[in-house]
């Protein structure tokens, strides 16, 4: 009962240009309904598009960054269809020559960093569609035209995707360098990005199955339940002895399931043309260039060189990578040469971290540097704070000028070593605590980090944990 | 002389030499509607109130001492199709029957900056599709020349206002011919721009890539006047051009002594009435013995062109008139159940049949399976009428042509008979086709008394050549500008 299943993916992501694709209009999310729209959006009579061209080097930025071979030269073309939320009954799009085509990513897939490589048919542009509300006083459908003439590219895959972890490190790959590169703010909740899923199912060795089309996958998290569901429903039905047949579902997210929209006799007639209004797509070669050269490193590419270079796991490296901020912080400290790269990792994925989603804020919003965060670590290596006394000047100089040195003089936070003081304290918790050390004599040697612990509580922090260990070790040995 | 029967260069000359007011030209134009409108039937909408308040104001800045711009105070008529700021804008199609734009097009916003008076919006077929102006679905325009006979299409009611008296110079649009067989039939001189030369925004569209806006007048120097006020580049329209500089200048006094004009064969065939191959030849033969040189040509895809033309032309109208559907604004069907019956019900009810003809001829020829055999086949005989154009003005400067095969027939004559419609495009469709200019200028009448036109055709961003050779035509017959008695 072995099967394998073939996905590819299309993408959606609007683009975060100022602009609309085709007026004037202001491209923001959460404005009061239609007040974002203008003649040329709501498709009025008499009215042309002209291109933004801020979108053809956005979705080139894109191309780049998945490999993409770019089209200096590329038309667009109308998409002709009836629906309401759709004013001049037409989608420019792009057709038969896309901006941007033939590329492909290489997408981290377990924790050891191996990858896949999955190919990238295509990358076009297009203008997104208005939405319709439904409102209960209302007997009918009331349409928003804000989001009409937002512009978007949609990302192809090839069918090469084999598994729910590899459409789910796909789509990561894909989020991410979009963040990167700046062109897109992929909110999820916000639908500036989505996908549509097309699944089948075959047994090894046998030929590609009858491939399933779903549309309304909102959320990445939704793609990669719509698949699992989408392989299992497919499988049961030829389990059954059943047959797939061509047609395209719509997913319920709520419901967990999909629901037949149409079948392949019912699939739409398109009917796509050259559009007349518009001007042959013509990209000097310069500005191709010049966007491969500002391109960043991509965060596929970095995750893999912070676990080669730096040792981190890969856990570790994904989530640094994950927050631009936050990465670009770390690549600073780094680069000062003070302390060890996982250190500096463990502390902002770590506290830092805690801190920022505490206050809900970026690390950019702090007064946190590179500067007095690894100087605040290098006190620790060398002995001169605890950890736990690190945490405590963490607090301190990320919300104030202070320096490290500072806080650590001002409150007294240097570790003691000095094992006459660190006796006294160590002898006393030993004796409140006489049936611990029953417990470590018991062989319940586990109990000596709670001892340490009890010490260091009474040493307000201070004590060198390490120092204090020998300490009580060599006392209930001496007892 | 009335003033409305007078040219706008007249009138732009009487205006700054106080020989008459802005207000007494409108009053003039509208007293004159008052007497023919009812007989003529041009317009859909007046805007007397609109435009005598703006005359007004023309005669104030003329008396503070202003240079106004030539166009100021001078009654122009705009067709329906093009979009008007809080004026009703129809395209002559139940579907728009009470639409009012809340934007200007560019044409009328570069008129208003000069200062013009819009009489109102002037009848066509609906959506501009058609020959005769019997496709508007709210009343049939006459030709001022014989009330029972067409004025032509699809600007057939810019042509009969200008004709009639009932405004100076007028827009129309031109797809396939609809400005310059209209101004054939009405004894005028219509102007198709270069494509790209005239912005299209504001302009209902029929078929983009064809479409353009130009000027419709009583003499050559008036409908040059216009087209100097409204051509240029528009940010707003993506196919707009900068006109090259000699596209903008002309000397219309520079005569045609070494010009070398093509005579199409083809364009002089069977389907072309007798009494108009005559009346073209006699011009022409004037213009070589005022020095032009005249030889044959040959243009051999005109044959096919009209099918290129309704297949690429019905192709972009299915798509752009695919807005229509009663969710934003225009005709809505009553009571449907569903958005299905919404659509369906709209549509039916809101088109007329030559409209929904050619929506479905369109829907055909782009649809999966038929669009090679049809939509691409046209787009490559377009590429060689291009062509053939091209290899013809290596060796002359002007092409002329018969505007139509005949004079203006009978209202209702051809109703009906769909191929002898579209037939009667012959002439002047290769023109769109080839995104060329091209001027039609009356050239004699024929045994009714009926005009005549002829058809001049330029390279891309020739119209001052085109003004030039006309208006020596015009000088030669001793001038154009006669309205007939109604």
């Amino acid at each position: 009962m072995d099967y394998e299943m073939i996905v590819g993916l299309e993408v959606h992501a609007e683009l975060k240009t100022k602009t609309k694709i085709y007026c004037g209009c202001k491209n923001e999310f959460g404005a009061e309904v239609n007040t974002n729209c203008c003649p040329i959006c709501t498709g009025m009579p008499g009215t042309l598009p002209t291109l933004n061209e801020k979108v053809v080097e956005y979705a080139i930025k894109m191309g780049h960054a998945t490999n993409c071979s770019i089209n200096r030269i590329c038309k667009q073309d109308r998409k002709n269809y009836f629906y309401p939320d759709l004013p001049k009954a037409y989608q420019i799009s792009q057709f038969d020559i896309p901006l941007c085509e033939h590329g492909y990513l290489d997408c981290i897939v377990n924790e050891n960093g191996d990858t896949k490589r999955i190919g990238i048919t295509r990358i076009h542009i297009e203008e997104d569609a208005g939405k319709l509300i439904h409102d209960d006083s209302f007997a009918g459908s009331l349409v928003d035209f804000n989001r009409c003439g937002v512009p978007l590219i949609e990302i192809v895959s090839e069918p090469d995707i084999r598994s729910v972890v590899e459409a789910k490190a796909y789509l990561d790959t894909i989020k991410s360098i979009l963040q990167y590169i700046d062109v897109s703010d992929c909110k999820m909740q916000e639908g500036s990005i989505r996908c549509d899923v097309n699944v089948s199912v075959h047994k090894p060795g046998e030929p590609f199955g009858t491939r399933v089309e779903m549309k309304n996958v909102n959320s990445f998290s939704g793609a990669c339940r719509a698949i699992e569901y989408e392989a299992n429903r497919q499988i049961e039905i030829l389990e059954q002895g059943g047959e797939i047949t061509q047609e395209t579902r719509r997913w319920d997210d709520m419901k967990g399931c999909n629901f037949l929209l149409r079948s392949k006799e019912d699939a739409q007639d398109y009917r796509y043309f050259p559009e007349p209004d518009l001007l042959t797509i013509v990209v000097e070669q310069e500005t191709v260039d010049r966007l491969k050269a500002e391109l960043p490193e991509l965060p596929n590419k970095k995750i893999k060189r912070y676990m080669e270079e730096y040792g981190l796991p890969h856990f570790d490296s994904n989530l640094l990578v994950e927050n631009i901020a936050t990465d670009r912080f770390f690549e600073q400290c780094i680069a000062l040469g003070v302390c060890p790269p996982k250190a500096i990792a463990n502390w902002l994925l770590g506290d830092v971290t805690r801190i920022l989603h505490e206050k809900n804020i970026e690390i950019t919003e702090t007064s946190l540097t590179p500067e007095k965060l690894t100087d605040m670590i290098a006190l620790i290596t060398k002995g001169t704070i605890s950890n736990t006394a690190g945490k405590t000047v963490l607090e301190e100089i990320i919300f104030s000028d202070k320096l490290p040195e500072d806080v650590v003089q001002e409150k007294g936070l240097a570790q003691v070593s000095d094992t006459s003081v660190l006796e006294e304290i160590a002898k006393s918790v030993l004796a409140a605590n006489a049936k611990a050390v029953e417990d470590y004599k018991g062989g319940k040697t586990n109990v000596i980090g709670f001892l340490v612990g009890q010490c260091m509580r009474q040493s307000k922090g201070q004590g060198n944990p390490a120092v204090l260990k020998e300490i009580i070790l060599k006392l209930i040995a001496a007892e | 002389m009335e003033l409305y029967s007078k040219t706008a260069t007249d009138l732009a000359g009487m205006l700054r030499q106080k020989q008459c007011s802005a207000v007494e030209i409108a009053n003039s134009v509208f007293d004159r509607m008052d007497a023919v409108e009812d007989r003529v039937k041009a317009y859909l909408t007046v805007e007397k109130e609109s435009a005598l308040a703006q005359a007004a104001r023309v005669d104030e800045k003329l008396a503070a001492g202003e240079e106004l711009p030539p166009l100021a105070g001078i009654p122009v008529a705009v067709k329906d199709n093009i979009c008007t700021k809080g004026v009703r804008t129809t395209c002559a199609s139940k579907i728009l029957e009470n639409f009012v734009p809340p934007y200007n097009a560019t044409v009328v916003e570069r008129l208003k900056e000069q200062d013009f008076v819009m009489t109102g919006k002037v009848n066509l077929d609906e959506f501009a599709m058609g020959g005769s102006c019997e496709n508007s679905a709210f009343q049939k325009t006459a030709n001022p020349h014989d009330l029972a006979r067409v004025p032509g299409g699809s600007s057939g009611g810019s042509a009969a206002a200008v004709a009639a008296g009932e405004a100076i110079l007028s827009l129309g649009s031109d797809t396939g011919g609809s400005i310059r067989q209209p101004s054939s039939f009405c004894g005028l001189v219509g102007l198709k721009p270069t494509y790209g030369a005239v912005s299209r925004y504001g302009l209902v569209a029929f078929a983009s890539s064809l479409d353009q806006i130009g000027p419709l007048g009583r003499s050559v120097e008036d409908v040059a006047m216009l087209y100097r006020a409204i051509c240029g580049r528009d940010p707003m329209d993506a196919t707009s051009a900068a006109l090259p500089q000699a596209a903008a200048s002309w000397d219309l006094e520079g005569g045609v002594r070494g010009l070398r004009i093509g005579l199409p064969w083809e364009y002089f065939g069977e389907g072309v009435e007798e009494p108009v191959k005559a009346a073209v030849y006699r011009a022409v033969e004037e213009l070589k013995k005022a020095g032009a040189e005249v030889k044959e040509i040959s243009l051999g895809s005109a044959d096919y062109a009209v099918s290129a033309y309704y297949i690429i032309s019905s192709a972009e109208a299915s798509s752009n008139l695919a807005r229509f559907d009663g969710v934003k604004y225009g005709y809505r069907a009553p009571n449907c159940e569903g958005l299905t019956e919404l659509y369906e019900r709209t549509r039916s009810e809101g088109f007329g049949a030559e409209v929904k003809r050619r929506i479905m001829l369109g829907t055909f020829v782009l649809s999966s399976g038929y669009y090679d055999a049809y939509y691409k086949r046209a787009k490559r005989l377009r590429q060689r009428i291009m062509g053939e154009y091209e290899d013809a003005f290596a060796d002359c400067d002007v092409v002329i042509t018969p505007t139509a095969p005949s004079t203006a027939y009978k209202l209702g004559e051809r109703v009906g008979d769909i191929l002898k419609m579209y037939a009667g495009d012959i002439c002047t469709v290769t023109v769109n086709i080839a995104g060329l200019p091209a001027l039609s200028v009356p050239c004699g009448k024929d045994e009714n008394n009926l005009p005549i036109g002829m058809q001049l055709i330029g390279p891309k961003f020739s119209e001052g050549r085109l003004f030039q050779t006309a208006h020596t035509w015009e000088k030669l017959c001793g001038g154009f500008n006669a309205i007939p008695t109604l």
